[in-house]
C-alpha cells in the first residue's frame, strides 16, 4: 500500500483561544503521510488531539500552522470528495432512509432519476434497501451509521473519515460494522481515516496505527499492522500488536503521571 | 375487560366533574336573582335564542375570521424574521433590547393607539391578536434555530450544500417541531387576546356581543358568549395538536 501520498501533513499545529488561560495547544508538530486507498486508524487517549487532527484532515477546523494537503491542494473547508461520518450519524431525523442518502447526490446536482438509483443501490451495499422508507428513529444504532455510511458513498467520496464512528454500538454491532466497512473498504478503494480510541478496534481495521499521546496532542508512534484482511481478532499475531499496544499505552499513562520524569521512553518511543 | 372498563372510567371522570359542576352552578343560582347570576338553564334557554335569531353564527364567524387574519399574518411575518434572527446572532443582537421591551406591553395596552390609528371596527382587534401571536411566534423561532444540532450543518456543508438548499433543506426542517411548540403558544394568547380586542373596539364578534349583553343586563347572553368562547378555544386547541400529531408524523418524530 505505497502509492502516491493523498494525505500529506507537515509539522500541524492547532491552538485554541481558552478563556481561562489564554491559549491551549490541541496538537503540535504532526507529520504525517497517508496513501491512497490506504486504511490508517488514529487511536489515543481522551485529549490527545485525534478527533481535532481528523476535523483538521476534513477542513472542519483552521490549523494554526502547517495545513494539510489532500492531492496536493490544500484542505480550507469541508470537500464533497472527503467525507466524514460522525459517531452520532447526523442523519436528518424528518428524512426516510432513502431521503437521507438521496440528499448528498442532490447537493451534489445529480440528476433526481439516477440520484434515485444510485441511493438504492448504496443502499443495497449496506443491506438497508428494505428500510428505504422508515424514518431514522425507527432504526437501532447499527443500521443508523449504515445509512450514514451509505449516504457517504452514495458520493463516491475518495476519503472516508470516521471520527468514532462505532463507539455507542453494542459490542456484537461494533464488530459486524468492522467488518462490514473493511468489506465496503476492500471493494471501494476509498482511502479511510478512522479515528478510535479502541485498541482492538485499532488493529482490526488500520494498515496502520497511528497511537496518539495528550499533553499536547502528538503522533507518540506509527504502527504498521502486517496482517491479512479479514483478521482473526484470536490469533497470536493479533494479540501480539495488541500487547505492543498496551505496552505503548503504559508508556504513555506513566508520562502523564510523571511529565518530564520519563524522557527517555518518551524519546526513545516517539521515534 | 379490565381495559375496556378503564376506557369508561377514563370517559366518566371527566363527565362527573362536568356534571358536578353543572349542579353546583344550577344551587349557586338559586340563591341569586336571574339577572345577577343566571343558572344553566337560563344559559341554555340563551343559547337557543341566540342561535335561532342569527346573532351567534354572525358573530363568531367575525371572530374567527378575525382571529384566523391576525393570527395567521403574526406567523407571516414572525416565523421568517425569527428563521433569519436565529441565523444572524448579529443583527438578533442589535435588536434584542428592541424586542425585550416591546414584549412585556400587554396587546391591550396597545388599544387607545390602536383605535387611534385604524378606527373602530376589523382592524385593532386584528392588530392587537397580531401583537399577541407576534412575540410567541417569534422568540420561539429564534431558539429553535439556535438551537439545530450542528452535525446537521456540519454534514449539509460536508456534502457540498448551497447557502439556499441548507436554508430551506436543513434549517426550516430542523427548525419546526421547535416551532410548533411557539404556534401553539401563541394560538392559546392570540385567542384570549381576541375577546379583549372585540371587548374595547369592536361593533361585532363575541367580545362584542358579551360586552352589549352587559349593557342590556343580559346576564344569560353573557355566561352563553363566555361558553362558546371557551368551547371555540378547546376546538381549535385540539385542532392544534391533530395538526402536530400529523407534522410529527411527517417529520418522523412520532412514537
Amino acid at each position: 500500500m505505497t502509492a502516491e501520498p493523498k494525505i500529506l501533513i507537515t509539522g500541524l499545529e492547532k491552538r485554541y483561544a481558552s478563556s481561562r488561560n489564554g491559549e491551549q495547544v490541541a496538537v503540535t508538530g504532526v507529520d504525517l503521510t497517508i496513501g491512497a486507498g490506504e486504511f490508517v486508524c488514529l487511536v489515543g487517549p481522551s485529549g490527545c488531539g485525534k478527533t481535532t487532527l481528523i476535523q483538521l484532515m476534513a477542513g472542519f477546523e483552521q490549523p494554526s500552522r502547517g495545513r494539510p494537503t489532500i492531492d496536493g491542494r490544500a484542505v480550507t473547508q469541508p470537500d464533497p470528495d472527503h467525507i466524514m461520518i460522525f459517531q452520532d450519524y447526523g442523519l436528518f431525523p424528518w428524512k426516510t432512509v432513502l431521503d437521507n442518502v438521496l440528499f448528498g447526490l442532490e447537493a451534489r446536482g445529480v440528476a433526481p432519476g439516477h440520484a434515485r438509483t444510485r441511493a438504492l443501490e448504496t443502499l443495497e451495499l449496506v443491506g438497508l434497501r428494505a428500510a428505504a422508507a422508515k424514518h431514522p428513529h425507527e432504526l437501532s444504532g447499527g443500521m443508523k451509521q449504515r445509512v450514514a455510511i451509505a449516504r457517504a458513498l452514495a458520493v463516491k467520496p475518495s476519503v472516508l473519515f470516521m471520527d468514532e464512528p462505532f463507539a455507542a454500538l453494542d459490542t456484537f454491532t461494533r464488530l459486524r460494522l468492522q467488518d462490514e466497512l473493511l468489506g465496503l473498504w476492500q471493494a471501494q478503494r476509498s482511502t479511510v481515516v478512522f479515528v478510535t480510541h479502541d485498541l482492538d478496534e485499532a488493529i482490526a481495521l488500520g494498515q496502520r496505527v497511528v497511537l496518539m499521546a495528550a499533553g499536547p496532542g502528538h503522533i507518540q508512534r506509527i504502527i504498521p499492522i502486517d496482517l491479512p484482511y479479514p483478521r482473526e481478532r484470536t490469533s497470536d499475531e493479533f494479540a501480539r500488536y495488541r500487547r505492543e499496544l498496551f505496552a505503548e499505552f503504559h508508556l504513555v499513562h506513566q508520562w502523564a503521571a510523571n511529565p518530564g520524569g520519563d524522557v527517555e521512553g518518551r524519546g526513545g518511543a516517539g521515534i | 375487560m379490565l381495559v375496556t372498563w378503564m376506557r369508561l372510567g377514563a370517559m366518566a371522570l371527566p363527565s362527573a366533574t362536568l356534571t358536578v359542576f353543572v349542579g353546583v352552578w344550577y344551587l349557586a343560582a338559586g340563591y341569586y336573582p336571574p339577572e345577577q347570576f343566571p343558572g344553566p338553564q337560563a344559559v341554555a334557554l340563551a343559547l337557543v335564542e341566540l342561535t335561532q335569531d342569527g346573532t351567534l353564527w354572525a358573530n363568531t364567524w367575525i371572530s374567527l375570521a378575525r382571529f384566523a387574519g391576525g393570527y395567521l399574518l403574526a406567523v407571516a411575518v414572525a416565523m421568517p424574521l425569527g428563521l433569519l434572527l436565529g441565523r444572524l446572532p448579529l443583527i438578533a443582537r442589535a435588536l434584542d433590547p428592541l424586542i425585550q421591551v416591546l414584549r412585556p406591553i400587554s396587546p391591550i395596552a396597545w388599544f387607545p393607539l390602536a383605535v387611534l390609528w385604524f378606527g373602530i371596527g376589523n382592524a385593532p382587534a386584528i392588530y392587537i391578536i397580531f401583537l399577541a401571536a407576534f412575540f410567541p411566534v417569534l422568540l420561539t423561532t429564534i431558539s429553535a434555530v439556535r438551537s439545530i444540532p450542528a452535525i446537521y450543518l456540519k454534514v449539509a456543508t460536508n456534502f457540498g450544500a448551497r447557502p439556499a438548499m441548507i436554508f430551506l433543506r436543513i434549517i426550516v426542517p430542523a427548525a419546526f417541531p421547535g416551532i410548533m411548540v411557539g404556534l401553539h403558544i401563541a394560538v392559546g394568547t392570540a385567542w384570549i387576546h381576541l375577546v379583549a380586542g372585540e371587548m374595547l373596539g369592536a361593533q361585532s364578534g363575541l367580545g362584542y356581543m358579551i360586552v352589549d349583553a352587559r349593557n342590556f343586563l343580559r346576564t344569560d347572553v353573557i355566561i352563553a358568549g363566555m361558553l362558546v368562547v371557551g368551547l371555540l378555544g378547546l376546538a381549535i386547541y385540539q385542532g392544534m395538536r391533530a395538526l402536530e400529531r400529523l407534522i410529527g408524523r411527517r417529520w418522523g418524530l412520532a412514537q
